[in-house]
C-alpha cells in the first residue's frame, strides 16, 4: 500500500514546489544523494603534538586534501581530529598523509570513545548551575532590598516576585539533590543529600507560607544561594571524573584490537572479535600478539615482559605456546588461533582483576565519613529547636517551624559540598599537568595514608629497554664487528649495542652478506670467515647469569656483551622523595636473581623479592595490608594487575598492558617518574585541605548555630554566613602548591 | 516607587537573556574545543572568503 501511495506523494510535493524549483529541489537531490552513499565512517585520530594555531589549518588542510574526505575537524582541546570520509579510506592512510606535514597520530577506537554521554551529563549540571545562578543573583537583588528596610507592601511584593523566580529554580536545579536523597531513603541511608533537600524543602516552603501571611523573614534567597553553591561543587567533582575518564578512554582507545587472519593464504585484516579458535594469525616482528596461539611457521623471539617480568627474550619455534600480550621481536610468525578475544589468557587475567576489584573493602571517603555525623547532628539540632521552642512559645507552630528551617539553613552543608571537590579539583589538575592522571575520586586521599610502596622492576622502575654494560671489557675490533651485525637487526638488544657502538665513536667494521636468523641472531661474512652475533648456544659460547648476546669471530671464545636494563628517567628521584617521607620501598619481580639484585643496588633497595610469580605478587601486598600496613603498588606487567587490584591504591605508567592501567588508579603519562614523590606529597596536602576545610565550615557553624537556636538567625545572616565560607573554602583549595 | 514596576522587569529580562545565551551557548557546542577556538581565531584561511 505505501509503496504505491508513496509516489503520488512525492509528485504532489513536487508540483507544490515547483514555484522555485533550483532552490528546493537542488539541495533535496543532493541530500537524498548523500543518504543514499552506502559507505561512510568516521575516524578517529589523536595528534598529541599539535599545540597552536598553524597546526589546525595545516592538518585540516592536509587531511581535507587526501581523496575520498569530506571533512576533517581538529578538537585542540582534546588533541584530536575527526574525519569525515569514504570506508575506502583508511587510517594508516591518513597517519602517512599526518606524517608527511610533520604530525605525530594515532588511531583512536572511535567505539571506546563514548564521550558524548558523559558530556550530556555534564551539560546536565551546568544548565542546572546556570539557571540557579540566574535566579540567584535576581532574588539577591530584590533580598538586598528587604534586609535594608523595605516594608509592608513593597516587601510583601518583593517576596512574591522572589517566590515567582526561587520556586521553579529549586524544583529544577534541587532535582539532583531531591533524587539522590531519595535513593539514599530508599535503601535506608541518610547521605549529605538528604539534610540538603529537607533544607531546600523547608526553606522554600516555610518562606511560601510567611510570604502568604505576609510575614517579615523569608529564606528565598538562602534557598537558591544553597542549591547553587552545592551544584557548583557537584559540577566541579563531575569535571574531574570526566576529564580523567575521558584520558583514560583515549589510552584505551588506542589500541585498535585488529588481527592478520591467513585466509587461502591471503592476509586479511579482522577485528579480533570475529578471529576464531583454529584460524591461522600471522604476526610481524614488532607487534603483539592479537590471542593466544601455537606456533605453526616461523621462528623468532618473543618479549614476555609484560606477562611475566622476565626482561630476556625467549626463543619461539614452532610448537611454541604464545599468549596473547606477548610482544613478537624478530621474525614473522604464524600463529594458529587456540583461544581468542574473551577466552585469551590476557582476557581472563583481566577478569581476575575484575573480581579482586570488586572483592576490594570499599574505601570511606573523608566526605562520606563527615556526613555519616553531620547529617543526624543537624537533623537532631533542627529537630530539638523545634520542640523547645513549641514549649517555651506554647505551642506556636509558625515561629517554631521557622526557627528549625533557619537551622537547617545556617547549618548549610554549602562549604561542606564544596570542601572536597574544589579541593581535587586543584590537586588533580596540578598532578595532571606533572604527568599524573587521577583515575580514580577517592586515589589521593588513600595515596596519603600510604606507608609502604612495593615496585615491580621491568617497564616500571626499568624502561624495559636494555643498555650495554661491558663494551669497554672488548677489543676495538670484536666491537666494530659486533656493531656491523647488530645494525642489520632490530631486536633491541641488537639496536641497543648499535647505539651503544655509534654513541662510543666506534664505526661498523665490513660485513658482508648479513643475514638475519630469526629466532637466533645475525651472521655474516667477515674478513673470508662466517661472524655471527646472537643466542648463546647458537655460537658455542658459555651462558652468562645476566641478558647477553654472544659473538663468535671463529677466533677464541665467544665474547658476551651484557646488557642491563635501563633505568627509567626519575626513578631515583621518586625513591629518594618517597625515602625521605619515611615510606618502606620494596623490590618484588618475576625476572632472575641476578637482574633484579643489580637493579636494587643501583637504586639503594634493600628490601627485594626475584622470580615471583603474579600470585605471589598479590599475596605479598595481602600480607602488608594484614600487617596492618597502606601498600601502594607501581606496575605495568599482567603480572602485576592482581596485586595492583588487591593494593590499598595503585599506580601504573601508560605503556602498561590496558589490564594493568584499568586495576591502577593513577596512571603515569609520561616517562619520568619523579612526580609520584610530588604525587605522594600533593596527596598528603589534599588530605589536610580537606580537613583544613571541614573545619572552616565548623566554626562558621559554631558561631551561627546558636543564633539560629535562639531565633536570631535573619536571612542576611544565613546569606553571609553562606558566602563567606563558601568562598573561604575555595580560596583555601587554591592554596595547594 | 512606580519606577519598580519597569526596573524589576527589566532586569529581569536582562537576567534571562544571559540565562538564554548561556543556553545556546550549550546547545551549539559552543564550550566543546576552548582552545581549538581560540587560536582558530588567527588562522588566515578564511579571512577572504568565507570557509565553502
Amino acid at each position: 500500500m505505501t509503496a504505491v501511495l508513496e509516489p503520488e506523494g512525492f509528485q504532489t510535493q513536487r508540483a507544490s514546489l515547483s514555484a522555485c524549483p533550483a532552490c528546493v529541489a537542488a539541495p533535496s537531490a543532493e541530500r537524498i544523494a548523500e543518504l543514499s552513499k552506502p559507505d561512510h565512517a568516521r575516524l578517529m585520530l589523536s595528534l598529541p603534538t599539535a599545540h597552536c594555531a598553524a597546526c589546525i589549518s595545516l592538518v585540516e588542510q592536509a587531511v581535507q586534501a587526501t581523496p575520498g574526505v569530506q571533512s576533517a575537524r581538529v578538537n585542540l582541546t582534546m588533541k584530536r581530529v575527526s574525519v569525515d570520509a569514504d570506508s575506502s579510506v583508511t587510517a594508516d592512510q591518513l597517519i602517512k598523509v599526518l606524517a608527511g606535514v610533520g604530525y605525530e597520530a594515532h588511531e583512536l577506537d572511535a567505539g571506546l570513545l563514548s564521550a558524548t554521554e558523559t558530556d550530556k551529563q555534564g551539560r546536565d549540571i551546568l544548565m542546572r548551575l546556570g539557571v540557579a545562578f540566574f535566579s540567584m543573583m535576581n532574588v539577591m537583588l530584590l533580598s538586598v532590598a528587604v534586609w535594608s528596610g523595605a516594608e509592608g507592601v513593597t516587601r510583601d511584593l518583593f517576596h512574591w516576585i522572589s517566590a515567582a523566580i526561587a520556586i521553579p529554580t529549586v524544583a529544577f536545579s534541587g532535582q539532583p539533590f531531591f533524587k539522590s536523597a531519595w535513593a539514599g531513603v530508599k535503601v535506608g541511608r541518610l547521605g549529605m543529600d538528604f539534610p540538603i533537600s529537607l533544607a531546600l524543602v523547608l526553606a522554600t516552603s516555610i518562606s511560601l507560607f510567611e510570604t502568604i501571611y505576609s510575614g517579615h523573614h523569608a529564606y528565598f534567597d538562602a534557598a537558591v544561594m544553597l542549591c547553587f553553591f552545592l551544584l557548583l561543587g557537584r559540577y566541579l567533582d563531575h569535571r574531574t571524573r570526566a576529564v580523567a575518564r575521558s584520558a583514560a578512554e583515549e589510552l584505551a582507545a588506542l589500541e585498535v584490537p585488529r588481527a592478520m587472519v591467513l585466509v587461502d593464504g591471503i592476509e586479511v585484516q579482522r577485528p579480533i572479535s570475529e578471529v576464531a579458535v583454529g584460524d591461522l594469525v600471522r604476526v610481524r616482528p614488532g607487534g603483539r600478539m592479537p590471542v593466544d596461539g601455537i606456533v605453526v611457521e616461523g621462528t623468532s623471539e618473543v618479549d614476555r615482559s609484560l606477562l611475566t617480568g622476565e626482561s630476556l627474550p625467549v626463543f619461539a619455534g614452532p610448537d611454541t605456546v604464545v599468549s596473547a600480550g606477548e610482544v613478537n621481536l624478530t621474525g614473522p610468525l604464524t600463529l594458529r588461533v587456540t583461544a581468542a578475544g574473551k577466552d585469551s589468557s590476557l582476557h581472563r587475567m583481566a577478569d581476575l582483576v575484575a573480581v579482586a576489584e570488586s572483592a576490594k573493602t570499599k574505601y570511606t571517603t573523608l566526605a562520606e565519613r563527615a556526613a555519616s555525623w553531620y547529617s543526624p547532628l543537624v537533623h537532631i539540632l533542627s529537630f530539638s529547636a523545634f520542640g523547645f521552642w513549641m514549649w517555651k512559645t506554647g505551642g506556636d507552630l509558625r515561629f517554631a517551624v521557622n526557627i528549625s528551617a533557619a537551622v537547617l539553613i545556617i547549618t548549610c552543608p554549602c562549604a561542606l559540598g564544596l570542601a572536597v571537590p574544589a579541593v581535587v579539583t586543584a590537586a588533580s589538575g596540578k598532578l595532571f599537568r606533572k604527568g599524573l592522571l587521577i583515575k580514580h575520586g577517592t586515589a589521593l586521599e588513600r595515596l596519603a595514608q600510604v606507608d609502604t610502596v612495593v615496585f615491580d622492576k621491568t617497564g616500571t622502575l626499568t624502561m624495559g629497554a636494555p643498555e650495554v654494560t661491558n663494551l669497554a671489557d672488548h677489543p676495538r675490533q670484536a666491537v666494530e664487528v659486533a656493531a656491523a651485525l647488530a645494525s642489520a637487526s632490530s631486536h633491541p638488544l641488537a639496536t641497543a649495542l648499535a647505539d651503544a657502538a655509534r654513541a662510543a665513536g666506534i664505526h661498523p667494521a665490513r660485513v658482508d652478506d648479513l643475514r638475519e636468523v630469526p629466532g637466533y641472531g645475525v651472521e655474516g661474512q667477515w674478513r673470508g670467515q662466517t661472524v655471527r652475533l646472537g643466542r648463546a648456544s647458537w655460537c658455542d659460547g658459555e651462558e652468562v647469569a645476566m641478558t647477553a648476546t654472544y659473538l663468535c669471530t671463529g677466533e677464541g671464545k665467544a665474547r658476551a656483551f651484557t646488557f642491563t636494563d635501563r633505568i627509567r628517567p626519575g626513578a631515583e628521584a621518586a625513591i629518594a622523595a618517597l625515602t625521605a617521607q619515611g615510606k618502606t620501598i620494596r623490590l618484588i619481580s618475576g625476572d632472575t636473581q641476578g637482574a633484579v639484585a643489580a637493579l636494587a643496588a643501583r637504586l639503594g633497595i634493600t628490601d627485594w623479592t626475584a622470580g615471583a610469580l603474579p600470585a605471589e605478587k598479590a599475596a605479598l601486598v595481602r600480607d602488608l595490608t594484614a600487617q596492618g600496613r597502606k601498600v601502594l603498588m607501581v606496575g605495568d606487567g599482567l603480572n602485576d594487575t592482581a596485586a595492583l587490584a588487591a593494593a590499598h591504591v595503585s599506580i601504573s605508567p601508560a605503556t602498561a598492558l590496558d589490564a594493568a592501567r584499568t586495576a591502577s588508579d593513577i596512571v603515569l603519562l609520561g616517562q619520568d617518574m619523579s612526580s609520584i614523590g610530588d604525587a605522594a606529597r600533593i596527596s598528603k596536602q589534599t588530605t589536610n585541605r580537606i580537613l583544613e576545610n571541614f573545619g572552616i565550615s565548623a566554626a562558621y557553624n559554631v558561631i551561627a548555630v546558636p543564633l539560629a537556636l535562639i531565633g536570631l538567625a535573619t536571612p542576611l545572616a544565613a546569606a553571609l554566613a553562606m558566602s563567606l565560607s563558601s568562598i573561604t573554602v575555595s580560596l583555601n583549595a587554591l592554596r595547594l602548591k | 516607587m512606580e519606577i519598580l514596576t519597569f526596573l524589576i522587569p527589566v532586569s529581569l529580562i536582562l537576567g534571562g537573556i544571559g540565562l538564554v545565551a548561556f543556553f545556546w551557548a550549550m546547545k551549539t557546542k559552543q564550550f566543546d574545543d576552548p582552545t581549538g577556538d581560540a587560536n582558530r581565531i588567527l588562522t588566515k584561511d578564511w579571512d577572504d572568503k568565507p570557509r565553502p
